[in-house]
């Protein structure tokens, strides 16, 4: 067995120029022994020399330098000598990271784990204790990690604490930053560190008040912020006391008869009746029904909706236009016509020279029907028995706005205004009447036009689309 | 009047009951360029755990807790006789730069009774995180309750320094709100969330066209209180599911009812029921992790309530045998997914082994933690259940002992 010595337990270069010089000689794994500083050699044995095969030109993974970056800053000795064995196998199997459990890499992996929980448990608890010096504040904290991570956990204090003066001490390594550079030194004493600060009382306060004695959860706390990490953390003196009460607190509290409410509390009552929450009175303006619609518990669909979305536009408006039901956006923003289908109605209401805002805007059915996929909401088509149970409010709109035409954008829109199933082809671009006989003008839903599937049928649906809107226009301007 | 100490102490007890403390998922960020303080890095840092098991990441206080609402569950409702206390919008800046100084904590949730006005309290909660991003350029954490009622430009403006909004939903059936929470009205807490997603994915979108576009907070979350009144496990997860799908929450909290200071008589206090709200997290992470629809997760639970005694995902898997064995060389992702015992970590790291050696159950073993519940469940090279999948006694067999929790 060779011996081979590393200059410090965090050598990544060292580490390196070895394996790669023994690489090239053909060294196995087992012919190697590795250890650091003028620590103990062990037990050499002579073995028979293996066959050794050299290996030309080393190749390693980026993965694998990852992987040695994290492993080496283990406290385990063994972690050099396991790197070798990786190396050694990723020669003939250049995959061998992706079999994650081929018991090296394994290991390999649990190191890496190990050492990125490590760092985060540094990053999470580590107290600055505040030290006032002639050149003004500086924050010193004490800190004693597992593993060798001094170097690749300080970078996150340099970024997080740029505008503070700071050291880290620990037992290996310390770290320094003065606001420009970040600086590193050989370990300390932890008489070397402050032992108070003027906030610790106010965030003991804190800690024993955040915590609920009603649900003592004393292993999930362990789990996470292990015993070994208490003597550094000013709120840990805390945990035994507030343990030890919690079950008489909890009791306390279950025990304890309910008090009166306080006077203030009368006054508020007085003061801020709650809402009566339906008002079942007809509604006697467009606003009013407006508002009243909002509770609107007619059919199922207001449950898994946002919200009612009524119909928006001049109430003397002269045109009313009636798509299907809100879609996702309009469900979320309660306006109609505002997402994708809005938009191409706004482009083509613009493009047939018909101004939005003169136009009552409104749905069939005023809650969005859908069904639930992974993370979107897929359109549902609202069935009779909703369009029915919907057609009050929308004869309460034409009540109201008394359009000289009405147009209906689809077919479950002509369904709800005519009561009965409608073919749009058969029907659109023309004047029909009503049942009440006022006029009805039927065309295809804007939405209708983003599902179809190719360019030329899309330009010409559009074009008669655009049409049908400015037929509309002209036959209302005529009356 | 009450020193800092004494106030922190009321209103910090005052804001205990709220479960949130996700410090994750912000946009990142450092003082680098600032030369001043904070950073988010995309993944939370829990500083301190308390004895409740839940971690300590931000400083989770309320400006006040004096409230008009007369909400039954909640220590701070207006018929309470607690001893109430009001931050200022300074005392919440120092304390919050403070214990950052320190790395206690990774920043501010920041909460508060209603007090004058919905418009009045949101201002006061903006002004706080408003001083900390402006005046000390401080890049921390802010979480900042949301209130339903108040002006939309407030609502703007509290997105334009927050990384996460939340409003809690608190009760899932509008009768219980009605009944419990009066002064809640849940049509306007729907509409505010719905309008906090719109207004997150059109930052998002105008990020996308330029770095420049004004920030907008990058999540939303909500809690739900189990216990209080009699909705079942089934609805309270049909009512998260349905909050994931409409307004894109990035957590929904499930808190236990816990007994507090001064409590109302139309609510009767009891212990936690801590397991449940144990098994709410768990199908929870069903629905978002593991590709399970509510109506399946039911299959597994009996009269709407999910088994107290086994994880949903095994309460599943039993009433499913006709399902397994799987074998863990051939199943596809989805399929793996479902097995008990297997994680999202374990079953990529199967897929990716399994390309090179055909796995056997000591493999299996290395990648994943409960092999014992897993184990009539698959087929490796080396193992073959038999017909222990179909045991009577199948669920004392892999049903944990003692699970760790308390």
């Amino acid at each position: 067995m060779r011996l081979i010595r590393l200059p410090h337990e965090t050598d990544v270069a060292g580490w390196r120029d070895a394996a790669r010089a023994a690489l090239l000689v053909g060294e196995p794994p087992e012919a190697l022994y590795w250890v650091v500083g003028d620590g103990a050699a062990g037990d050499l044995f002579e073995g028979d020399e293996a066959a050794r095969t050299p290996i030309v030109a080393p190749k390693v993974p980026r993965a694998f330098i990852t992987l040695t970056e994290t492993v080496i800053l283990h406290r385990d000795p063994g972690r050099f000598a396991l790197l070798y064995r990786l190396l050694w196998g990723l020669q003939a199997q250049p995959q061998l990271l992706e079999d994650a459990s081929h018991p090296d890499v394994h290991e390999a992996e649990q190191r890496a784990k190990a050492i990125r929980r490590d760092i985060h448990k540094m990053h999470a608890f580590v107290r600055f204790r505040e030290v006032e010096e002639p050149e003004g504040a500086i924050f010193i904290a004490w800190f004693e990690p597992d593993n060798f991570i001094v170097e690749a956990a300080a970078p996150f204090f340099m970024r997080r604490f740029t505008g503070m003066r700071w050291s880290i001490l620990t037992p290996d390594r310390c770290a320094f930053w003065d606001g420009n550079s970040l600086r590193f030194g050989e370990g300390v004493s932890r008489d070397q560190a402050p032992t108070e600060d003027r906030l610790e009382a106010l965030w003991r306060i804190y800690y024993a008040n955040i915590f609920n004695p009603a649900r003592l959860k004393v292993a999930a706390m362990t789990r996470e912020m292990p015993r070994r990490y208490w003597k550094n953390l000013p709120e840990a003196e805390l945990i035994g006391p507030l343990i030890e009460a919690a079950g008489e607190r909890a009791q306390a509290m279950v025990a304890a008869a309910p008090t009166a409410p306080s006077a203030h509390a009368a006054a508020e009552a007085r003061r801020r009746p709650v809402a009566p929450i339906v008002d079942a009175d007809p509604p006697q303006t467009l606003a009013e029904a407006k508002a009243q619609a909002v509770g609107c518990r007619r059919c199922p669909l207001w449950e898994p909706a946002t919200q009612t979305v009524f119909g928006e536009g001049p109430a003397s408006a002269r045109l009313m236009m009636v798509g299907e039901q809100p879609g996702d956006r309009e469900d979320l923003a309660g306006a109609p016509f505002v997402g994708p289908a809005g938009k191409m109605l706004d482009r083509a209401l613009a493009e047939a020279g018909v101004p939005r805002t003169e136009v009552y805007l409104t749905n069939a059915v005023k809650h969005f029907k859908f069904e639930p996929r992974g993370k979107f909401r897929l359109h549902k088509t609202p069935d009779t028995g909703e369009i029915a149970a919907c057609r009050f409010w929308l004869e309460t709109e034409l009540a109201f706005v008394k359009p000289q035409l009405t147009v209906a954008l689809g077919a479950s829109a002509a369904q709800a205004l005519l009561g009965r199933k409608v073919t749009i082809g058969r029907e659109r671009g023309r004047v029909t009447a009503l049942p009440n006989g006022e006029a009805l003008w039927v065309t295809v839903h804007p939405s209708y036009l983003l599902r179809l599937p190719d360019e030329e049928a899309k330009a010409r649906e559009y074009a008669r689309f655009v049409e049908d809107l400015r037929g509309a226009w002209a036959w209302r301007a005529t009356k | 009047m009450e020193t800092v100490l004494e106030k922190l102490a009321i209103l910090a007890d005052a804001a205990k009951y709220d479960a949130s403390c996700a410090s994750s998922g912000a946009e990142k960020r450092n003082s680098m360029a600032s030369k001043a303080i904070g950073s988010t890095e995309g993944m939370g840092i829990c500083h301190a755990y308390a004895p409740d098991g839940r971690c300590i990441s931000l400083l989770k206080i309320l400006l006040t807790n004096y409230c008009q609402f007369d909400c039954h569950y909640c220590v701070n409702r207006v018929s309470s006789n607690v001893r109430r206390a009001r931050f200022s919008v300074k005392e919440v800046v120092d304390l919050t730069l403070g214990f950052y100084q320190r790395n206690y904590i990774e920043g501010l949730f920041l909460s508060s009774g209603i007090i004058r006005s919905p418009d009045y309290t949101m201002e006061q909660l903006v002004r706080v995180a408003e001083s900390l991003r402006r005046e000390h350029k401080f890049a921390g954490y802010i979480h900042l309750k949301t209130i339903p009622d108040a002006d939309p430009l407030l609502l703007a403006r509290a997105g334009a320094v927050a990384d996460r909004l939340s409003i809690n939903v608190e009760l899932p059936r509008e009768e219980s709100l009605a009944r419990l929470a009066p002064q809640k009205n849940p049509e306007r807490i729907r509409r505010a969330m719905g309008g906090i997603r719109l207004k997150i994915e059109e930052a998002k979108e105008a990020r996308k066209e330029s770095r420049h576009a004004p920030r907008f907070s990058t999540g939303q979350s909500t809690q739900m209180i189990i216990g209080a009144d009699s909705t079942d496990d089934l609805a309270i997860l049909g009512s998260a599911a349905n909050l994931y799908g409409n307004y894109k929450l990035s957590r929904v909290y499930y808190s236990a009812f816990s007994p507090i200071p001064d409590a109302s008589a139309v609510l009767p206090l009891m212990r936690p029921p801590l397991m449940r709200e144990h098994r709410l997290y768990q199908a929870d992470w069903l629905m978002r992790f593991y590709g399970f629809a509510v109506e399946e997760i039911a299959t597994g639970a009996v009269g709407g309530m999910l088994d107290l005694g086994v994880d949903p995902k095994l309460a599943w898997a039993l009433q499913h045998r006709e399902c397994f064995p799987v074998d863990v060389n051939r199943a596809a992702r989805e399929v793996l997914l479902r097995v008990p015992g297997f994680g999202t970590k374990s079953v990529k790291q199967m897929l990716s082994s399994r390309r090179w050696r055909s796995l056997r159950l000591e493999d299996v073993s290395r990648l994943c933690r409960g092999i014992k519940t897993a184990m009539p469940f698959i087929v490796t090279a080396d193992w073959q259940p038999g017909a222990a999948i179909d045991r009577l006694d199948l669920r004392e067999k892999v049903a944990p002992q003692g699970e760790l929790f308390a």
